[in-house]
């Protein structure tokens, strides 16, 4: 296991590195950085006095391996725009896009993982069919627009919640966090809930369909001859074989919540990285976004990483080793 | 059926917008400042009556909606046509030729599928620029992925079947078995799929334009009209950004009603 275990790591590591050549690649020769680093009313003494300060003036490989060195240092440059270093930038922003990732999460969980239960132990009811219909439509409803709608009914007419920001906030573990005020909470509510509605679907969906599929196995109907309860057989043979698929996928959305959360945190100006990276992107701060970039690369590597891990500890059958 | 009746529909609007439309929404010349923000059912000084209201510059919702349709399912069509065509062939090719090719293919397929299809977009409009263009070769790039390993998946299995051997047998060349033999047999998931990609392109056109990463002002899709109702909503302006969110959800609804019922038809197991 422990052999396995280190060859994932190289390939994380591997796949780390593939990436950083694309971004680099993309960011330094498909676009040009000369342009957008250089004032276009520059002299030419001024241009090559720049070119030389970042060293673009140096050949490609030699660039990628600066690049290289300042990304095992942290160091992606200063923004162009806030003249300060683009990681801390980002980082400071961390505790704000987690805070939601994590509360949408929550709920999502929180209702899709019961209601799938209920849709795929009852599929006949009408109230399963409505849930079930419910959930395509939490697929269709483009996020952005759902945001919107809940400003417009909560924050404008019905005056409920706060429309946009953080609210007051915290000090927890050194980092500022809204869910600990009551005033935060209330403008965590709506963003979270925003965020959650598109996994709240995908989980009850998922749930349901796991359910349907464990229940005609032998080993559920051999505990219904047992004579368990049907409680009994619902919360640990049913659910406990539910959580192989459900565990992987809430770790993957986890990740795509942090990258969807740039729609969240756009519309409710919520200030976390995706707001940043929206920014960055209409102003061309191009440490920011590369910083940004190479952030999520190792996150979902990282994720990745971690759901492989967890597989061999949920479920004996799989073993890294058989697949590798 | 629903689903096949309301996208022929929608299909048609956006065809025949410049006809039915009250008013050429790009033609700056058309629209009146003075008619800016009104409510559904104003009328104009001209007695154009704006059944949907208008937005700040004066344009008609109602044609701003028609005109934008045509750009959500331009930019939806191309985008997952054009990654259909080359995850395809991306996909039989590992298939077929197998070996380190295909090894090669299906790590970097893997690599893709990790990262959501909104970072892969992002990362492309970051390294690209802004544009519907650009957005259009963003979510070409962020789902080829999809089609490529369900394409392998199914060439796979198909192979191995007898006809291919029977091709083989024959002797004709590679690309014929590859296109004329084993491809028709892979191409019910690939269809189910597209119509699926088709409305996901279209919400995430939607959801970069109203990012402000897509189209610009001047050409509104719908993720673009229901960006400039935002700073309106707080307001309680609704109509700009409610009626083109209405308009963009029963499009991603049809078209998904419709590969549902595809994926019905097309397998036979379902059946």
């Amino acid at each position: 296991m422990a052999v396995s275990l280190i060859r994932r790591l190289i390939q994380a590591i591997f796949v780390i590195l593939a990436m950083t050549v694309i971004v680099f690649v993309g960011v330094n020769v498909i676009g040009n950085p000369v342009d957008i680093l250089i004032n276009p009313d520059a002299n030419q003494a001024e241009r090559l006095r720049v070119i030389a300060h970042y060293g673009l003036d140096q050949p490609l490989w030699k660039q990628y391996m600066l690049f290289l060195q300042g990304l095992v240092h942290g160091d992606f440059g200063n923004s162009f725009v806030y003249g300060r270093p683009a990681l801390s930038l980002i980082l400071e922003r961390l505790p704000a896009t987690l805070e939601l990732a994590i509360s949408a999460l929550l709920i999502a969980i929180v209702i899709g993982l019961p209601l799938g239960l209920y849709a795929g132990l009852y599929p006949n009811r009408i109230s399963s069919r409505l849930i079930m219909s419910g959930s395509i439509l939490g697929f269709s409803l483009p996020t952005f627009w759902v945001g919107l709608m809940l400003i417009m009914v909560f924050a404008v007419e019905l005056r409920w919640l706060p429309t946009n920001g953080r609210g007051a906030t915290a000090e927890f573990l050194g980092a500022q966090w809204s869910f600990l005020t009551r005033n935060g909470l209330s403008h965590l509510l709506l963003p979270a809930f925003n965020l959650a509605l598109f996994k709240t679907s995908l989980i009850l969906r998922l749930t349901r369909a796991g359910v349907q599929e464990v229940l005609p196995q032998d080993y559920i109907k051999f505990a219904r001859a047992k004579g368990l309860s049907e409680r009994r057989i619902v919360f640990v043979h049913v659910l406990k074989n539910l959580m192989i698929p459900l565990v992987t996928i809430i770790g993957l959305e986890f990740g795509s919540l942090i990258a969807f959360s740039v729609v969240t945190e756009s519309i409710f100006a919520w200030p976390g990285m995706g707001k940043l990276i929206i920014d960055s992107i209409n102003l061309l701060d191009r440490p920011v976004i590369v910083a940004y970039l190479m952030m999520m690369v190792i996150l979902f590597v990282g994720l990745n990483f971690i759901i492989d891990v967890c597989y061999t500890l949920l479920d004996p059958r799989v073993r890294l080793d058989a697949k590798a | 059926m629903v689903g096949v009746i309301l996208l022929t529909l929608i299909v048609a609007l956006a065809v025949l917008a410049p006809v039915i439309a009250p008013q050429n929404p790009y033609d700056l010349t058309q629209l009146d400042i003075l008619d800016g923000r009104l409510p559904p059912g104003s009328e104009s000084f001209s007695g154009l009556v704006y059944h949907l209201g208008t937005d700040s510059q004066g344009r008609d919702i109602l044609s701003g909606i028609l005109y934008g349709l045509r750009t959500s399912l331009i930019v939806g069509v191309l985008s997952a046509f054009a990654a259909a065509i080359i995850g395809t062939t991306v996909g039989l090719i590992a298939a077929y030729v197998g070996g380190r090719t295909e090894s090669a293919i299906m790590r970097l397929v893997d690599l893709q599928l990790s990262f959501p299809t909104i970072l892969m977009a992002l990362m492309m409009l970051a390294i690209l620029g802004k544009g519907v263009l650009n957005v259009v070769i963003a979510l070409i790039i962020a789902e080829w992925a999809t089609y490529a390993r369900t394409v392998r998946g199914t060439a796979l299995v198909e192979r191995e079947k007898e006809y291919i051997e029977a091709a083989e047998a024959f002797r004709l060349p590679r690309w014929r078995i590859l296109f004329r033999h084993l491809l028709p047999n892979c191409l019910a998931p690939v269809i189910v799929i597209a119509t699926m990609q088709v409305a996901r392109a279209i919400g995430l056109e939607a959801t970069l334009s109203f990012l402000g990463l897509g189209a610009s002002v001047t050409e509104p899709s719908l993720g673009m009209l229901i960006s400039t109702g935002y700073q309106y909503l707080l307001t309680g302006l609704y109509w700009i950004s409610f009626f083109p969110g209405i308009a963009l959800l029963i499009t991603i609804v049809s078209i998904n009603l419709v590969g549902d019922r595809l994926r019905d038809v097309l397998n036979p197991r379902n059946a």
